[in-house]
């Protein structure tokens, strides 16, 4: 349990001091990465990335039969 | 039918899939390959103790990094855009997307958030080996990673290992290893891959020729060219080996598409192979669909026989024997297909009548039909061509198929020389004299990447009118959406897309500019 709790005391440290002591160019694509992240979960799959099948059906049977339709007819 | 499917809406769906992918795939071959370039730099580091190499490590793997940030997680808006904009597509493969999709995302985040950060976090913190393992594990892990989403697209061009599941509507998975080791994903991964390899070490040796002209940093950037010339040597062969394999392959499973690729409507022996041709109208007409004819071509006669069955007089089929069958090849017309397709629909819409007024027994039996090897051989492999019109709409676009092919082979060729020139010159001692050369190497860095997007570009339009090739058409697989909101989200990518590579190509011009720090 000691060293369990030794280990993740120095993994923390690793990303903690990884983060702290980032280059510029590093620091400027986190800040990108956080903003994409930001637009495509929090805007894109919110607002115009619904999926199609769970929005308009509730249960997989009425999904499926809806899929069915579309294939034979 | 063809004729009741809004084509704007399929038209605009295709767009911004292809607009999607497109960009996510000029930020994902140079991870699969840098990645590879830093973990050999660093091994011989690690090796000869030399702080040098460590130093050229450090500065490609800044490149590497700004590279992998910005591009990371692009691939999930075409996750997206399955949900939303080919919902009955995604509904209809099942699970056969799902896990390869499944593993690809599990093996990305551990990846990502362990060994990238012992990567960048790690030196002077882990020993040497252990860093030095972690690098090659990124290598590895995102090479695997890209293995999954090609073994999903293989299926798409070469369905195989499942059965259709008419109570769910689904395909289901009967058979990984069918499906892991179908022909069309071991040709595809390796072609993929080592084009990556390609890209990534044009990439090194540009930016290295850049250093040499400017005069700067010349032992760093003459030891890069020595990794990234051979390295790119081996891997622009293992490319031109890999993509006659992948030929191959596609003429066996996709004929239509290989015979769209050399533009081939009759089909002959001692077939020769286009090595450059320019097309023109003929004013002819296979239905509704122009023939294409050379208006001028250099050919190597026999060729494109041997390259398909190793024999210069056997016979290669061309569009109009996929069109009209030929008996002594074993083709069917597209007419006989059609009915096919047509009689599997036909026992779906049974099964789905039977089902809907409780007639247990007709659904049992129905089911059972589609468990049938014959049935699903003979019929349900033909399932896409009930919605077909009209023969001729199994023709993709002739012309953009064989310019993309032909032009990605012509490049292909070039990397050889220009990589081979690399070792030469460098061997020789004469690389810094030879400013033509730098000139030539470091505007050749857009080049892997056009000849990586014209790969892309013939797999997916040689394809056509196909989602699943046989089984579903486009118009079959896209959601019934309003066009209207597909194309403000096809701008909205658009916008977001064209942002995120300016400021990947600003922040690594300036990162190239400052030069290794370290």
């Amino acid at each position: 349990m000691k060293n369990l709790f030794h280990l993740l005391k120095r993994l923390f440290h690793f990303y903690y001091d990884g983060f702290r002591n980032m280059s510029l160019w590093g620091r400027k694509v986190w800040i990108i990465i956080l903003v994409k992240l930001f637009i495509m979960f929090a805007i894109l799959k919110i607002f115009f990335f619904q999926d199609f099948l769970k929005k308009h059906y509730d249960t997989d049977k009425q999904r499926s039969e809806y899929v069915m339709d579309q294939l034979i007819n | 039918m063809i004729e009741n499917v809004d084509l704007t809406l399929v038209d605009w769906s295709r767009a911004q899939f292809a607009l999607t992918a497109i960009y996510h795939w000029l930020f994902v071959p140079l991870t699969l390959g840098l990645s590879f370039i830093i973990a050999i730099m660093e091994t011989i580091y690690v090796r000869t103790g030399r702080e040098e190499w460590k130093k050229i490590t450090r500065f490609w793997m800044t490149l590497f990094g700004i590279n992998f940030a910005i591009g990371v997680a692009t691939g999930i808006i075409l996750e997206f855009e399955f949900g939303t904009n080919w919902s009955n597509y995604s509904w209809f493969v099942g699970d056969i997307f799902g896990a390869p999709l499944a593993i690809e995302g599990i093996l990305a985040f551990f990846l990502e958030s362990t060994f990238v950060a012992v990567m960048f976090f790690g030196w002077n913190k882990v020993g040497k080996k252990f860093h030095l393992t972690s690098t090659w594990l990124v290598a590895i892990g995102a090479n695997l990673s890209a293995l999954w989403i090609l073994v999903a697209n293989s299926w798409m061009q070469n369905p195989v290992g499942m059965v259709f599941n008419p109570e769910t509507a689904r395909n289901e998975m009967v058979n990984f290893w069918a499906i892991l080791f179908n022909q069309v994903a071991v040709d595809k991964f390796l072609h993929t891959i080592s084009s990556g390899f390609l890209l990534a070490s044009m990439f090194v040796l540009g930016i290295s020729s850049w250093f040499l002209l400017k005069k700067r940093e010349e032992l760093m950037a003459k030891r890069s060219i020595l990794v990234a010339g051979i390295f790119g040597l081996i891997s622009s062969l293992t490319v031109a080996y890999t993509g006659d394999g992948s030929a191959r392959t596609v003429s066996k499973v996709q004929p239509v598409k290989f015979a769209s690729m050399e533009a081939l409507y009759e089909g002959k022996t001692n077939a020769g192979l286009i090595t450059f041709g320019v097309l023109k109208d003929t004013g002819r007409k296979i239905g509704e669909k122009s023939v294409k004819e050379f208006a001028f071509k250099i050919e190597i006669p026999g060729l494109l026989s041997v390259l398909t069955s190793g024999d210069r007089d056997a016979y290669v089929p061309g569009i109009t024997d996929h069109i009209s069958g030929n008996a002594k090849m074993g083709i069917l017309p597209v007419s006989e297909k059609i009915q096919k397709g047509t009689f599997a629909k036909e026992v779906l819409t049974d099964f789905t009548r039977a089902r809907m007024v409780n007639d247990t027994q007709q659904v049992h039996n129905i089911k059972s039909v589609f468990n049938d090897k014959d049935f699903q051989k003979n019929y349900f492999k033909y399932f896409g061509y009930a919605s077909i019109e009209r023969p001729e709409d199994i023709i993709p676009s002739v012309t953009i198929s064989f310019y993309s092919f032909h032009l990605m082979v012509v490049l292909g060729f070039l990397f050889i020389l220009i990589f081979a020139l690399a070792i030469h010159l460098l061997f020789k001692g004469t690389i810094s004299e030879n400013r033509w050369f730098l000139r030539i190497a470091l505007l050749s860095i857009p080049l892997p990447y056009i000849a990586s997007e014209l790969g892309w570009i013939l797999t997916e339009v040689g394809r056509q009118p196909w989602i699943i090739q046989d089984t579903m058409t486009v118009s079959k697989g896209v959601s019934q959406l309003n066009s209207g909101s597909v194309i403000v989200t096809f701008i909205l990518f658009a916008t977001l897309f064209t942002i995120l590579l300016i400021s990947e190509i600003s922040i690594m011009t300036k990162q190239i500019k400052i030069g290794p720090k370290h």
